[in-house]
């Protein structure tokens, strides 16, 4: 278990080093000067020269990387010259409505799809199963902004349930204006889920255990529920994890339908301000969530089934 | 080629093509034809230029005279819808097949090599997956600028790594296959074995894989066009379109639906192509 834990987590590092270096060459592969581009025509060259300097932007390459590592890993994500602020701060202010947004939208997901997916997957071609399968082929091929356009028109705009864009804290709040984001960001998710999760029930539902576990006379109920779903939830738990950058991708777009002032719309503002600091600590930070993510993932599965971990050794 | 290529290729060939040429898949490549076709000619079908205005007629339904009715600024939606399209698919279709064999034989390398070989390769791969992929596009557009370079450069630079992912855990088993320990008995170089003899194979399930890909990336660009990352207005974009009708959805719903419909209508056919086949590889495999 250990060293299986070691060698994930040795994993994980290096992928991590890969990000920090990507990201470092975002701010470094800006044609130009970036200092120069964010304050445009406002700063003499004395000006960006002092702040290049500050900032150590004439230091040698390595040296900058070092920097940018060791500032990178006591929390401090530089600073944003366009709007003045730490980049830390300016990400702390946002990021409460994208992760409550995420979080909503992964429990939509579970919610609905596991159910469907027991259903679909105790009765195979039947009609739930059918219908699963035309709303898969049909949610992966719509596109989340206009999915997202169509449930506000339908339940903002025409049913008046929901204000069509904004966002409250507390619970109410929440509630009241990220359920139709959460369900925009939820239903591709749930294709995933049903579809995954059917798949490895049926395959479980045929194994000698479940058979046998029929022939001591236990309810359908119990052997699906217990027996195959405990076996069956694994690619689930994975593809879960894999789909997290999925959901941090769709939740910039969901947060520009309904105008949320989340993360998302942090970066799309920082994309067209030219603020190549705070695209930079936005992608490292939606990089390393992912990261973090998937080692999760492998680490709840390694605790979970026993064959993980003895296969990693 | 050995005996053993043609004994196991010989074999499943019958049933692979009736089960290959199912419902599905022909209903898909009937509506992707049709749209493929549609995009192609969009300068003969379209009844108007992508910016022709019908002072007249801003915001008008749909009618004989224009089929998807008219935008704010009186453009005709079906006119604009079709341009679209076929500035989607071009793109769509570079950004998709241009990294698909470059990871494919990435793939093969770290699958065929192991070692040192497969950890670098797979490392990097690892890093660019991580990246939440719309993330790192965005990223590149924010170095490049707004506007379609930042999906061209973007795409191709992460899309290599999945079909990499993909290649090199088929590889696995490929390279223990009799017909691929064959290659090796017989001297061929190692070049040879891969080029000639893997990566064909290696290529069916990643073309497969492709149609999918080719949804992903067209949703990928209508999505940055809808942003304002992507195309910038006022040319003829799905993206772009949609994002436009966006203030008039309660007065002139066929602004953003219709199109939007024609996007669905395309990633259903694919959708419906890539099921089909993967459905019948799988069939023909067990």
């Amino acid at each position: 278990m250990a060293r299986y834990l070691l060698h994930r987590l040795a994993l994980g590092i290096v992928v991590l080093f890969g990000l920090m270096v990507a990201t470092f060459l975002i701010v470094h592969l800006v044609p130009g000067d970036p200092i120069r581009q964010a304050l445009g025509g406002r700063a003499s060259p004395d000006q960006v020269a002092a702040i290049r300097h500050n900032v150590g932007l004439d230091d040698p390459l390595p040296v900058q990387f070092w920097d940018y590592l060791k500032n990178a890993l006591s929390g401090n994500f530089g600073t944003s010259f366009v709007q003045n602020a730490s980049v830390g701060e300016l990400v702390g202010h946002r990021i409460a409505p994208s992760a409550i947004l995420i979080g909503y939208g992964m429990f939509v997901a579970i919610a609905i799809g596991v159910p469907l997916a027991i259903l679909a997957a105790v009765r195979p071609n039947g009609v739930t199963d059918h219908s699963v399968r035309l709303v898969a082929t049909l949610s992966f091929a719509m596109p989340l902004f206009w999915l997202g356009l169509v449930l506000a028109l339908v339940f903002g705009l025409k049913l008046g349930w929901f204000p069509v864009s904004g966002y409250e804290s507390g619970v109410g709040g929440v509630m009241r204006t990220l359920t139709l984001p959460a369900f925009t960001l939820g239903l591709a998710l749930t294709v995933v889920v049903v579809r995954v999760l059917r798949s490895s029930l049926l395959e479980v539902l045929q194994t000698d255990y479940i058979d046998a576990a029929r022939a001591r006379g236990f309810s359908e109920r119990r052997i699906v529920g217990k027996h195959a779903l405990r076996n069956a939830v694994m690619p689930t738990i994975t593809i879960l994890a894999i789909n997290v950058g999925f959901l941090i991708g769709n939740t910039v777009v969901v947060e520009a339908i309904f105008r949320i002032p989340g993360l998302g719309s942090l970066l799309v503002e920082g994309v067209q301000r030219s603020d190549y600091q705070l695209v930079q600590g936005l992608v490292l930070l939606a990089g390393a969530t992912v990261v973090l993510a998937s080692l999760f993932a492998d680490l709840l599965q390694a605790f979970i089934d026993p064959r993980v971990r003895l296969a990693g050794r | 080629m050995s005996v053993a290529t043609v004994e196991l290729k010989a074999a499943p060939r019958t049933r692979a093509r009736r089960d290959w040429l199912s419902t599905p898949v022909l209903i898909g490549a009937v509506i992707v034809a049709l749209l493929a076709l549609a995009a192609l000619l969009a300068p003969l079908i379209a009844p108007y230029k992508p910016n022709d205005v019908d002072f007249l007629n801003p915001v008008a339904p749909p009618s004989w005279a224009h089929p998807m009715g008219t935008d704010d600024a009186g453009r005709d939606v079906f006119s604009r819808s079709l341009y679209g399209l076929r500035l989607d698919l071009a793109i769509v279709l570079l950004v998709t097949y241009v990294p698909l064999p470059i990871g494919v034989l990435l793939g093969a390398i770290s699958g065929s090599f192991g070692g040192k070989t497969d950890a670098m390769i797979s490392r990097v791969a690892d890093v660019m997956l991580a990246f939440p992929f719309f993330v790192l596009v965005i990223a590149i557009i924010a170095i490049v600028g707004p506007g379609l370079k930042g999906v061209l450069i973007g795409v191709p630079l992460a899309g290599w790594a999945l079909y990499t992912r993909l290649s090199r855990s088929e590889m696995l088993v490929l390279r223990e296959q009799p017909f691929m320990l064959a290659t090796t008995a017989l001297g061929y170089t190692r070049a040879r074995s891969i080029l000639r003899h893997a990566v064909p194979n290696l290529m069916r399930t990643a073309l497969i894989y492709s149609t999918l890909d080719m949804v992903v990336n067209l949703l990928l660009l209508a999505s940055l066009s809808y942003l304002g990352l992507g195309k910038q207005p006022p040319g003829a974009e799905l993206g772009t379109i949609i994002a436009g009708g966006q203030p008039y959805l309660l007065s002139a719903w066929w602004i953003s639906t219709l199109p939007g419909l024609i996007l669905v209508l395309f990633g259903v056919g694919v959708g419906l192509i890539g099921d089909g086949l993967s459905d019948g590889r799988l069939r023909g495999r067990s």
